[in-house]
């Protein structure tokens, strides 16, 4: 039997306001208990909400982002649920009339295939507070200095047919969130919630099958376990003749595996209806111009732009456009040395295994893109070779300066005098008579001995190319 | 329209309303009788009519992202029936 | 100094007549005196409003403060007061101190008015009779067997008895309006909007409104033009300029068009509440204004499309109830359901328990559409007919209750008897019209309203009439027998 996996995200995304969404207290994280609770975040009685421009205006740019539909109308509605850290038993959401629309998603896996993942929709609506159970005995602690921070909640379509599919796509939504500054996506500190709705069917069936939800899972890492492993589960399950409940489960890290969440989870009867107290919210072209004109270019449009300008390839046009930041440092570097892939090659290689070894993000890069674009510069024009480029980047990224400065002060530059190179290559010759028999009776490997001998005493400077020509002349003449 | 004991057994749970036994039948009375008052709404033809949640065709006005509100936990909290190190206390909730 | 207008008293205190304190302490008295057997009060700031008094005196002396200074009101307990008790007649509130001023409140305490205590009211103003507060019914002053009406009989009653020089009350479905009827006070709730509700604890959030209750349209005039205004704190809080009322109180009425809608003139409207209102309406035609039988087809479903919408929003308004950050909490919660369910039971009465049943079937799944969404749409048609009645009239007049005061009691064995008293005020809330109470002739001694309903934004035209009327006639000027 040929099984059909069916996927569908839901993804909480914390906004970058500095404020909440319905009320004045700040959103700073890390704030000690309830000291970023006012009046309206407690519920208390009398209390009323007023809107948050700033969330409008990010989900506005969200929507653009996903080039989505824009609702010119967009209603909030009331959740209603009793659950300690909702303060006012109910959440504020939008349900009949969300902020944005249907939009689409390009995602592109590992094997280079392209796949377009539909958005049903995404709304605007109010974080809950936290619970927490570990310090008290017999008690549960609440904090609500999160509860009103505006999230934008965004709704695939059951478009995934993978975990990598589901992978991919969630990756890709974090990129983009990042990339137009409407969220700082932080997985681990729950600025970006992702929660799965698996479910399998007979491979042409038509009709879905009975969907489990996986929640709050917070690495990509274990969004992919967590889905192969419910996948299996329900596989499993079917084939042995039982029936996928319709339930909520999360995620074990530890055991890798699904479970059902402990409290009995009956259908909620949200009594859905729309807020009284907040009027429908308007959208003009004029608020969304606004909002969109320094929406940066997109990811997708830049990954194409650096493939048709600077000749990148699929793989490297995919690293560098990861992020704003480091697409912008690879620009600066390919244009300011005039050679893209060179610069597409140190960014992604020495680069990037240097900021990693000390923890570093694009921003904090000892090494500017202008420094590094002097260094490139010389490789290019032959001032230096490669290997010696890399003495370079580790002078400037640890002492400063410039390639041209650390080339002199080293002496670093490279051999290029033919002249100087063969009277090199003669003396190396002379005295290694031996290896010169060796290599003129067939062996080959010897040759690289007279390359290390060259390098070797010219300082690693001499021209690799030069070198190697004259060698096979001298050698075999 | 007519609720039974079991109907209000389960608004009550959905309302989070400890009701008595005893008083269920009178609830389940009661609200029958308003729900029939409600009834006389069946009477009118509503096609293509919007509702109307709001009397005044405003739009909402939206407010500027400023972090306004200060500390008030002190003030708060006094009022509360149960906190510990600033955190609102319930019965333990498993998850 | 109990029978004088604000007028009258403000000119007291700045020819030092009297001081506020003075003042202040005079109507302590008749509180002390009068409120154990009227029950209108839940909470004597005596302490407070003495104070306040003496700052008011101060301002006094210098020359400074508005129209109200010094002047002794009260507040309905549904309004947050910084400091005091607010219980919104409930036991679920009744240890909660608010941390907060509700922005009438600060509004009228910016104007120099002096606070004399909280008045009583139907549990989270869900009533018409003033009997389902925790604290008990407020008795009628002009008939202590009989009812003062509700939500706000506290301040209905403490205004009738002059307790107070004015208070402040809340109307969701009638509930200054018809109080105001049965006490014989002038009362008004505003458009919908018009005074921030930011503060004034939510029973139904797209009919609430709050409004001030006095004994003359003057009065009232006063206090709503220091109530009214826009909040940005309320989303729903209208952003338009308030205009004079004072200045607009004395306007000619010729050729004011009055319509009488004939729905409410029909069977249940006890006879000689309509000779009194029929009175009243002959005085406007002296006045020069005409009279136009209209039709208002839909208000016979305001009731049931009221019963559904309001108890849907309270559902939801009431659930931040639960025992957690504030209020009531049930002993020894064995564990989080019994939290809920025990504190919530405990701490709302029978009417609540009703209507937030009530509400969360309307909203729930499979009954929205039939109920909540069907309720929505009437009124819609409802509002429909006003804005067509408004093409061709002016104002709207008819009466208030449709009976007098009832017997306390009467009809708490029977709610759904309760909810029609209603009938006639009910259609304004759901429009959001602004709508009055003024005091007509009185039958068996008991006093009758007059209701006025007027266009979006005409409070002031709705004062007019009020005092035009009261110009003429003194059925405002009756006190009840032992209050003089």
């Amino acid at each position: 039997m040929q099984w059909e996996t069916v996927i569908g995200l839901e993804i909480h995304t914390q906004l970058a306001t500095q404020s909440k969404i319905f009320s004045g207290s700040s959103t700073r994280f890390g704030a000690a208990p309830n000291t970023q609770a006012c009046a309206v975040d407690l519920g208390l009685p009398g209390v009323l909400p007023v809107l948050n421009r700033e969330a409008v205006r990010l989900a506005v740019r969200f929507g653009k982002a996903i080039d989505a539909e824009l609702a010119e109308r967009s209603v909030f509605a009331r959740k209603n649920y009793f659950y300690p850290d909702l303060p006012k038993g109910y959440q504020i959401s939008q349900y009949e009339f969300p902020i944005v629309g249907e939009g689409r998603v390009e995602i592109v896996l590992d094997d280079g295939t392209v796949h377009e993942i539909g958005v049903t929709r995404a709304h605007l609506e109010e974080d809950a507070g936290k619970s927490l159970h570990e310090d008290y005995q017999g008690s549960t602690g609440i904090d609500l200095n999160r509860a009103g921070t505006p999230l934008l909640e965004i709704v695939s379509e059951p478009d995934m047919r993978s975990a990598a599919q589901a992978v991919a796509y969630a990756k890709k939504v974090h990129q983009i969130v990042r990339w137009i500054g409407i969220s700082d996506g932080n997985m681990q500190e729950g600025s970006f919630r992702v929660d799965a709705n698996v479910s399998v069917r007979p491979a042409g069936q038509t009709t879905f099958g009975t969907r489990a939800e996986i929640k709050n899972v917070n690495s990509f890492r274990f969004l992919e376990r967590a889905i192969q492993f419910e996948v299996e589960r329900q596989i499993d399950l079917i084939t042995a003749g039982g029936k996928v409940v319709q339930e909520t489960r999360l995620y074990d890290p530890d055991r890798d595996e699904t479970r059902t969440m402990r409290v009995k989870e009956e259908a909620n009867d949200y009594r859905y209806f729309p807020d009284p107290d907040l009027l429908p919210v308007q959208l003009d072209a004029a608020f969304i111009a606004a909002a969109i004109a320094d929406l940066p270019e997109l990811p997708d449009a830049m990954r194409e732009r650096f493939q048709a300008d600077y000749g990148l390839a699929d793989y490297d046009a995919n690293l560098l456009t990861a992020g704003r930041e480091l697409a912008a440092f690879f620009e600066a570097v390919a244009q300011g040395s005039g050679a893209p892939k060179l610069a597409a090659n140190w960014i992604g290689g020495e680069l990037t295994a240097a900021l990693n070894k000390s923890g570093l993000e694009i921003g904090a890069s000892p090494v500017t893109a202008d420094q590094l674009a002097g260094l490139i510069r010389r490789i290019q024009d032959g001032t230096i070779s490669g290997k010696i480029a890399k003495q370079v980047f580790e002078a400037l990224w640890n002492d400063g300066g410039d390639a041209d400065q650390v080339i002199a002060e080293q002496g670093l530059k490279q051999i290029t005098d033919s002249g100087a190179i063969e009277s090199l290559i003669d003396s190396i010759i002379a005295a290694n008579q031996d290896q010169v028999a060796q290599y003129r009776a067939g062996k080959e490997k010897v040759f690289g001995f007279f390359v290390g001998q060259v390098m070797k005493q010219s300082q690693g400077k001499a021209n690799p190319q030069q070198v190697n020509d004259l060698l096979k002349q001298k050698l075999l003449a | 329209m007519a609720l039974d004991r079991s109907d209000v057994e389960k608004i009550a749970h959905l309302a989070r309303l400890a009701v008595a036994p005893a008083d269920c039948d009178r609830y389940a009375h009661d609200l029958s009788n308003i729900l029939d008052l409600v009834a006389r709404m069946d009477a009118v033809d509503t096609t293509g009519v919007e509702p109307m949640a709001h009397p005044l065709h405003m739009t909402q006005r939206l407010r500027p992202d400023l972090a306004t509100e200060p500390d008030q936990r002190d003030r708060f909290q006094a009022i509360a029936p149960q906190t510990d190190a600033g955190l609102y206390l319930v019965p333990k909730v498993i998850e | 100094m109990h029978d004088k207008t604000i007028a009258e008293l403000a000119a007291g205190l700045r020819e030092r007549t009297y001081s506020s304190v003075e003042l202040t302490r005079h109507f302590l008295e008749r509180i002390a005196r009068h409120n154990p057997s009227l029950n209108a009060f839940i909470t004597v700031a005596a302490e407070s409003a003495l104070s306040a008094a003496a700052q008011a005196d101060l301002a006094l002396a210098a020359g400074t403060g508005g129209p109200l200074i010094g002047i002794p009101i009260a507040h309905k307990d549904i309004f947050c007061t910084q400091g005091l008790r607010t219980s919104c007649g409930s036991r679920m509130l009744d240890n909660f101190i608010a941390p907060y001023d509700a922005t009438v409140v600060e509004r009228l305490a910016a104007a120099g008015a002096v606070v004399l205590g909280k008045t009583n009211m139907d549990e989270f103003a869900m009533g018409s009779s003033n009997e389902t507060s925790w604290y008990g019914p407020v008795k009628n002053p002009w008939d202590q067997t009989r009812v003062p009406g509700g939500s706000s009989g506290g301040s209905a009653a403490a205004v009738a008895a002059r307790l107070c020089v004015a208070a402040t009350g809340t109307d969701t479905g009638g509930s200054i309006r018809q109080p105001a009827a049965l006490c014989g006070i002038t009362g008004i709730k505003p458009t919908y909007g018009r005074c921030s509700r930011w503060g004034m604890i939510a029973f139904a959030s797209s009919l609430d409104q709050a409004g001030p209750m006095a004994s003359c349209a003057a009065d009232a005039a006063l206090l709503l033009q220091a109530m009214a205004g826009f909040d940005p704190r309320d989303s729903t809080s209208l952003d338009t300029p308030v205009p004079d009322y004072v200045a607009g109180l004395d306007g000619d009425l010729a050729g004011l068009r009055i319509g009488l809608p004939k729905e409410y003139f029909g069977a249940g409207l006890d006879g000689r509440v309509a000779a009194s209102i029929q009175a009243a309406i002959r005085e406007y035609e002296r006045q020069g204004a005409t009279v136009v039988e209209i039709s208002l087809p839909n208000s016979p479903l305001s009731v049931p499309v009221y019963y559904v919408v309001a108890p849907a929003e309270c559902s939801s308004n009431l659930a931040r109830f639960d025992g957690v950050r504030y209020g009531h909490r049930c002993e020894n919660p064995k564990d989080l359901e019994d939290l809920y369910k025990r504190s919530r039971a405990e701490g709302f009465g029978a009417e609540v328990q009703r209507r937030i049943m009530i509400g969360t079937y309307v909203l729930s799944a499979g009954y929205y559409d039939a109920y909540y969404l069907k309720a929505q749409k009437i009124r819609h048609l409802i509002a429909d007919d006003f804005r067509r009645a408004f093409e061709q009239v002016d104002v709207i007049m008819g009466p208030t209750s449709p009976t007098t005061a009832f017997p306390i009691g009467a009809k708490m064995d029977d709610p759904v008897a309760m909810y029609l008293n209603d009938i006639y005020t009910i259609a304004a809330n759901l429009a959001g019209l602004p709508g009055m109470s003024i005091p007509v002739a009185p039958v068996d001694g008991m006093p009758v309203g007059l209701q006025v309903v007027g266009n979006y934004f005409e409070e002031g035209r709705l004062l007019n009439c009020a005092y035009r009327l009261q110009q003429q006639t003194d059925w405002h000027l009756g006190v009840p027998v032992g209050f003089d």
